[in-house]
């Protein structure tokens, strides 16, 4: 197999030499936090008050945790470190469970960032001479406009279309004889199951590869979508808080995703106790962002569960692989690549007055797409006999969903008192697709 | 004159019209006339019952959503052109139908027809006015 490097030097550095890099990197990081409000009352409290008490990578530990609620209550910006005149990029979350959180970039940052996807990008064995279809939202999303740099600056020909109109994807992919996609794996099933009505195979196209992301997906998905298209498919890992895409990536053996640790530092923990798991165990993925001065965020839970690979891989990368997400220690679901909390349904469902107060959210899988059910039980004393009223009823709970997670449901109603009750927590999440 | 359907809400589950039959045959209600509104997930059992009262309190004790509604009986003879006749009263009446559903009698050669109406005062009026049956709740027990 051929392989070929982005930085050859740092991709397949000595892991001690990878070690003594990260040291300094996060000593260079410590010195941004202790820019901002946030981590100047984090970490003089945790004995860390310069660069300097950053002796060995051990030390790490002594930083606590930041995790996603931090950057909440430190919006918009109490994790700044240096001045706006110095920023050139952000990007924020929606809110729609809240508070927004924001992410911002100097260009040095963005260089760094842009860096790293270049070299995901060649690791999967992609090259200037391909073109490139960046199907990803562009926007606030770090998805479409971080690979898009990373594309152009390994001299792909970048076609910025971003996320939806299938016709017109599939009219690009045909004019331009697109070559590599960058696409969620929903999407792509979508894609293939619209070809015929254009009169289209994959025959007619000339895709060869596809990096997909923002859902997590199994290997049996990845093999089923290769054989559909006759493609190469690679994971692609990323997430606002560590820049976006390209935190890690599959290089061309397709063996679960190395993770750039030049730029991040990984560790994996017990989510209950805040330990670190055993080699190879399973645990909520931590990152250390080593890359970003304009926001740093030191030891930040994901929220992510996944392992890391001990054994190193035949492409000579001395990053090492963690596996595929392989669930989450919250509760938000990812439904076609969308990400949607729980407590968002409840408290639509609760603001429209002809619902009970039982209800029940139910999770399937559809020809690759995912399909979202909600139950809810009727409000007896609001039941007026008329079918209309009951189907208005349930355009209105689909609408109000929609307006906060902004996907379609399926709307069932119940009598009173038949779904599922629960005494203490309820379970209120079926998710019946697949398992990773 | 009208007359007090019951309206049940009914989710899709085996078994679940059975029960709510069930209930009503153990109490001793008699069903006069049913139908069934479905949607590809729950449905609307509407029927009209000789002892409506009852009926409604034993569902509200068991749990069962359900709700009185006015609906209008009529009753017409059994033959070819019977329904017809009165939809041509009500269409030149200018009463509209929000929906109806009929029932054969055993024992007379009459049909009972069961409407809701939007304005179901105007549809009393223009049904009498041509002569048709309206049947008022203290006859259904007989029928």
């Amino acid at each position: 197999m051929e392989i070929r490097y982005w930085n050859q030097r740092l991709e397949t550095l000595p892991r001690h030499e990878l070690r003594q890099l990260q040291l300094e990197r996060l000593r260079e990081v410590v010195g941004y936090a202790l820019q901002t409000p946030f981590y100047q009352k984090r970490l003089p409290k945790a004995g860390i008050s310069s660069p300097e008490d950053i002796r060995s990578l051990d030390d790490l530990k002594k930083i606590p945790f930041t995790v996603k609620d931090d950057l909440r209550q430190a919006f918009p910006k109490g994790l700044l470190a240096v001045d706006m005149e110095k920023v050139v990029r952000i990007h924020s979350s929606s809110g729609t469970t809240g508070i927004p959180t924001v992410i911002y970039y100097t260009a040095d940052d963005l260089d760094r960032w842009t860096d790293l996807l270049a070299r995901s990008i060649v690791a999967t064995g992609a090259g200037p001479a391909d073109v490139f279809q960046n199907m990803m939202s562009y926007g606030l999303f770090t998805g479409g406009l971080g690979m898009h740099y990373g594309a152009e600056r390994v001299g792909m020909a970048v076609i910025p279309v971003g996320g939806g109109n299938t016709q017109r994807q599939l009219q690009i992919m045909r004019d331009f004889r697109t070559t590599v996609l960058h696409i969620t794996p929903s999407y792509l099933l979508h894609i293939h199951q619209r070809m015929p009505e254009f009169g289209l195979t994959p025959a007619d196209l000339n895709l060869k590869k596809a990096w997909m992301g923002a859902e997590p997906h199994s290997e049996n998905t990845r093999l089923k979508l290769q054989e559909l298209f006759g493609i190469d498919i690679y994971n692609s890992y990323g997430l606002s808080e560590m820049n976006g895409p390209g935190v890690a990536f599959e290089c061309v053996y397709k063996n679960d995703l190395h993770v750039w640790e030049d730029g991040y530092i990984i560790e994996i923990i017990d989510p209950r106790t805040g330990e670190p798991v055993e080699d190879g165990q399973e645990g909520e993925v931590v990152f250390t962002n080593l890359i970003r001065h304009a926001l740093p965020l030191l030891r930040y839970r994901t929220r992510d569960l996944a392992f890391l690979h001990p054994e190193p891989c035949p492409c000579g990368r001395t990053a090492r692989r963690m596996s595929r997400i392989t669930g989450r220690t919250d509760d938000m679901l990812i439904i076609n690549g969308v990400n949607v909390f729980p407590s968002q349904i409840e408290e639509v469902l609760m603001s429209i007055p002809e619902v009970g107060t039982n209800y029940q959210i139910h999770l399937s899988r559809h020809e690759g797409l995912d399909r979202l059910t909600v139950k809810v039980e009727i409000y007896s004393k609001l039941f007026t006999g008329d079918l209309a009223a009951l189907e208005a009823l349930k355009n209105k709970i689909n609408e109000k969903l929609r307006a906060s997670i902004t996907i379609n449901s399926r709307i069932e109603l119940h009598e009173p008192g038949s779904l599922p009750a629960f005494e203490g927590k309820a379970k209120r999440v079926v998710d019946e697709r697949e398992k990773l | 004159m009208k007359i007090r359907q019951i309206s049940v809400f009914l989710e899709n589950r085996k078994g679940r019209l059975y029960e709510v039959c069930s209930l009503l045959g153990q109490a001793g209600i008699n069903i006069r006339a049913l139908t069934i509104a479905e949607t590809e997930s729950f449905g609307v059992l509407r029927m009209v019952v000789n002892k409506p009262d009852e009926a409604i309190s034993l569902f509200r004790k068991h749990n069962i959503t359900a709700n009185l509604t006015d609906v209008v009986a009529v009753e017409v003879p059994d033959r070819p052109g019977g329904l017809a006749e009165v939809l041509k009263v009500l269409s030149d009446g200018n009463v509209n139908v929000e929906y109806m559903y009929a029932f054969v009698e055993k024992f007379s050669e009459k049909a009972l027809l069961v409407f809701r109406f939007d304005d179901p005062g105007r549809a009393h009026q223009v049904l009498s006015r041509a002569g048709i049956t309206v049947i008022s709740e203290k006859e259904l027990p007989n029928l």
